[in-house]
């Protein structure tokens, strides 16, 4: 099983590197978002507050990572899922992609925050809990995102659904990992945030446990 | 007509709800006065709508199991009246607000999750309509519901317990806690909880019956 898992997030990451411009492109969507906001707010360095900088930064980050990890279904054709389908296992297919959506949620997150930083400054204080909030965000988003893009790729409007179906079943990690970062950025002491990241695991677990049972049934079809 | 006690079971309670709702002495708290009594309308249709989400989950594990279009059925009926009763609890609480809070729409934890729910189930419906295949449309629609209804679960429980809520009970204020929740209110609530859940089923069971009369019919027509 897991050498299994291993072998296709092997591949997985093969394939990304070998068609480079969806990767590219989806880097260069996080900036081009990042210079329109920095345009649009009209703010140099540190005249943003520090709510408006968090929702934005989750915000660009939340349609980067819907847009990443939609294709992770529809990229291959019909002929080679079904290959697939023969070879492997379903649950090796869902944990291995949801790991690969995850490390890519994550390069994209950072890659954000990075050019976040740089336009509009970096206001935040206490940087390792902003970054492990930031790897549990991309964790429950990753998880999400790949149960709804395999069910999105099973649909002919796949865009307009990804984007239906994630955004409410994203907003509780969403909202939980907003006040996390919201406290990273402000320093406060971590006791306050220990119960709230205690939650964001327990919903990524949950999400992550229920697309692992339902995705067997999913891809049988 | 095999067992019809608890269609006339749900019409006595609900006559009773209406009539002893509006009627009995409520207890006087501040803020809410009289309009303690949209405990009997308004907070009902949350229990009704979350008790039928979970007969529609059900639905769906057992037709994930057999791959049973009847029980495809049962779970997008049920699901269908629970989004009638969220969108009727949603509207009788946002004029409850109107008159205890004073706006429509206040950023309370549990209103936005509720909506959130909402829009959740209404991609659900979209989600069903965008499948042609009958069979196909059953088994991925039972995947997101079961798949809906887990995020579901921490966005009502979970999120509005770590924030203060406005809602009567929540964050100090007068509400219907165990302590100050009268005898005289449970005597109302409880049936109200019980008729407006029976409604429900009963709105269902004649839409799933209409559902299976169409696809007899359709079937008749197809192979004559």
């Amino acid at each position: 099983m897991w050498k299994e898992i291993v072998l296709l997030v092997r591949k997985e990451a093969v394939l990304e590197w070998r068609q480079k411009y969806a990767i590219n492109g989806i880097l260069l969507y996080v900036i081009s978002a990042v210079f329109i906001t920095y345009l649009s707010m009209g703010a140099g360095k540190g005249n943003l507050g520090v709510p408006v900088w968090n929702a934005l930064y989750w915000i660009i980050i939340l349609f980067s990572s819907v847009n990443a990890v939609a294709k992770s279904f529809v990229q291959e054709h019909q002929g080679r899922q079904l290959y697939y389908y023969m070879i492997a296992s379903p649950e090796a297919i869902i944990l291995s992609k949801t790991i690969y959506n995850t490390l890519l949620t994550l390069v994209l997150a950072l890659l954000g925050y990075l050019v976040f930083g740089v336009v509009f400054g970096n206001p935040v204080a206490d940087q390792p809990l902003f970054l492990l909030n930031l790897f549990l965000g991309a964790l429950g988003f990753s998880a999400s995102l790949t149960m709804v893009s395999a069910i999105a790729s099973k649909t002919s409007n796949n865009g307009t659904l990804m984007a239906i179906l994630s955004f409410p079943v994203l907003i509780p990690i969403l909202l939980m990992a907003i006040q996390v970062s919201k406290n990273a950025i402000d320093g406060l002491d971590r006791e306050i945030n220990v119960e709230k990241i205690v939650t964001l695991l327990a919903i990524n677990a949950i999400v992550a446990v229920s697309s692992y049972i339902l995705f067997p049934y999913l891809w049988r079809s | 007509m095999k067992t019809y006690w608890w269609k006339i079971l749900a019409i006595v309670l609900l006559a009773y709800t209406i009539i002893a709702g509006l009627l009995i002495d409520v207890p006087r708290l501040p803020i809410l006065n009289e309009t303690i009594r949209a405990l009997f309308f308004h907070v009902t249709m949350w229990f009704g709508m979350l008790l039928m989400l979970i007969v529609a989950v059900y639905y769906g594990i057992l037709h994930l199991r057999s791959g049973d279009l009847v029980h495809d059925d049962m779970s997008v009926e049920f699901t269908n009246t629970a989004i009638l009763f969220g969108v009727v609890g949603i509207s009788t609480g946002m004029i409850w607000a109107k008159f205890t809070w004073g706006d429509y729409w206040t950023n309370d934890p549990k209103l936005n999750a509720s909506a959130i729910g909402l829009l959740m189930y209404f991609a659900y419906l979209v989600l069903r309509n965008s499948l042609t295949d009958v069979y196909q449309r059953a088994r991925i629609s039972a995947v997101y519901s079961i798949f809906a209804f887990a995020a579901f679960i921490p966005l009502i429980f979970i999120l509005p317990r770590l924030t203060d809520s406005l809602h009567p009970g929540n964050g100090g204020n007068p509400g219907f806690n165990a302590y100050d929740m009268d005898s005289n209110l449970r005597t109302v609530f409880y049936p109200a909880i019980i008729g407006w859940t029976l409604l429900g089923t009963w709105i269902s069971t004649i839409r799933v019956r209409y559902r299976r009369l169409e696809r007899k019919l359709e079937d008749k027509l197809i192979n004559q």
